[in-house]
């Protein structure tokens, strides 16, 4: 774990420097949410198409970030160097904390705005933030093995949200369903089991993530 | 420590880059990887450092007879070349710290500075990698590869970018390091030959 860490501060270092991610992340969910508050407006949509919204600005601002840690080591001929002094379940660890990391700071900042911008009331805060945690965790584990897969092809960009997409849709799906019922006040037996869903498939994601990472790294 | 290639072939899809290369090296030697450009020199360096795997054949590294897994074998080698890099946005220090800690190295710091000084960058550890010139990376690539003691050494290209002061300083460090290590090299240059000790042509 004291790897996995080592290699988590060394990308969060580099990212402060060069805040590559973060930029491109933190642009594309303001823009989205720019764009939708313009063209719905504060008052007229539901629970349902906010929920759904939100989870849309979220998924693609993840996904125009979270392949960049990966990518970054390829393109910049450091991925062999770091064969060289670790361990390919560190890695994998480092990156995945590093991208939760990355997705916690995105919904502190849109989340909020979303909510202000498109008057979208959260009635049950605790189904509310489970699921965004949850969901954070499977976008993450997720995003980060199929940001190891994409990173040693040629068409990297355009690859990984048509990869990912498949792979995360059931957080989307759930995370739309617990944001529905946590701003219409259904009681938490209601939502538990999209919580429960978010729960196991981030489990599964993060558990084959470093089980098949070696495969991927030392293809 | 000694190293054992058994019939290594290696193709890229169709391809077959060499086959059946066999051949011993052990420490206090030097071995030469030769060929022309595109033969295959960099392929074998890295099938020889675990960092690829060989289409078929062997690759067994033993010390006093008991081999080495090959999962292990990272934390004897050293490695440089053209095409592995040091993070360049961070400075020379922030990189050697990380390789260090991330080795499991204690006290590292004062040979990281005297590494840095035998390399000529002395005063340089806390600018970013990435303001440095070719020849200085080249440098900083040996402190690197040289940080951990390792007992085996790979290096592509040897005198890569350097001028005339650093291929000095390099063939010194080279030769001192081989008497009591396993040197491997990737060169076609006649000056790097003169260190070798066993040659393995590529592509014949």
């Amino acid at each position: 774990m004291y790897k996995a860490w080592l290699v988590f501060r060394k990308d969060v270092q580099q990212e402060f420097k060069t805040r590559y991610a973060l930029n491109a992340i933190f642009l594309f969910a303001i823009v989205t949410l720019t764009a939708v508050s313009f063209s719905i407006g504060a008052f007229s949509a539901g629970p349902e198409i906010l929920s759904a919204l939100l989870w849309i600005i979220l998924f693609f601002s993840s996904m125009s970030g979270l392949a960049h840690i990966f990518v970054r080591e390829e393109e910049t001929h450091t991925a062999d160097t770091l064969k060289l002094v670790t361990t390919s379940s560190s890695v994998f660890i480092g990156k995945l904390l590093f991208n939760i990391m990355l997705l916690f700071m995105v919904e502190l900042l849109v989340v909020p705005l979303f909510m202000g911008v498109m008057n979208f009331v959260i009635y049950d805060a605790f189904v509310f933030v489970l699921s965004l945690v949850f969901g954070t965790f499977g976008l993450a584990g997720g995003g980060t093995i199929v940001a190891a897969i994409i990173s040693k092809s040629n068409t990297k960009g355009a690859l990984f949200t048509v990869l990912a997409f498949p792979i995360l849709l059931p957080v989307i799906v759930s995370g739309i369903s617990a944001a529905k019922k946590a701003a219409t006040n259904a009681p938490l037996v209601l939502a538990s089991s999209e919580l429960q869903a978010l729960f196991a498939f981030a489990v599964v994601i993060i558990t084959a993530g470093i089980l098949l990472f070696d495969f991927i790294w030392n293809e | 420590m000694k190293l054992t290639a058994e019939k290594i072939s290696k193709n890229f899809a169709e391809k077959s880059i060499f086959k059946n290369l066999t051949f011993e090296a052990e420490s206090g030697t030097c071995l030469a990887v030769l060929g022309p450009n595109g033969s295959g020199k960099t392929t074998l360096m890295r099938i020889l450092s675990h960092l690829i795997l060989p289409t078929s054949g062997s690759i067994t590294y033993s010390q006093n007879g008991t081999t080495i897994r090959p999962e292990h074998i990272f934390q004897h080698i050293g490695f440089l070349g053209p095409y592995l890099e040091l993070y360049q946005d961070l400075s020379a220090m922030e990189n050697l710290e990380f390789f260090s800690k991330i080795r499991g190295l204690k006290d590292f710091a004062p040979r990281i500075f005297q590494l840095m000084e035998q390399f000529g960058l002395k005063g340089r550890e806390d600018d970013a990698v990435k303001t440095y010139s070719s020849g200085m990376k080249q440098r900083l690539k040996y402190v690197f590869a040289l940080l951990h003691e390792p007992q085996i050494l790979f290096v592509d290209e040897p005198r890569s970018n350097l001028d005339e002061e650093g291929i000095r300083l390099v063939y010194e460090v080279l030769q001192q390091y081989k008497q009591n290590h396993l040197l491997i090299m990737a060169t076609n240059d006649s000056d790097d030959l003169k260190l070798a000790d066993v040659k393995v042509q590529v592509n014949v």
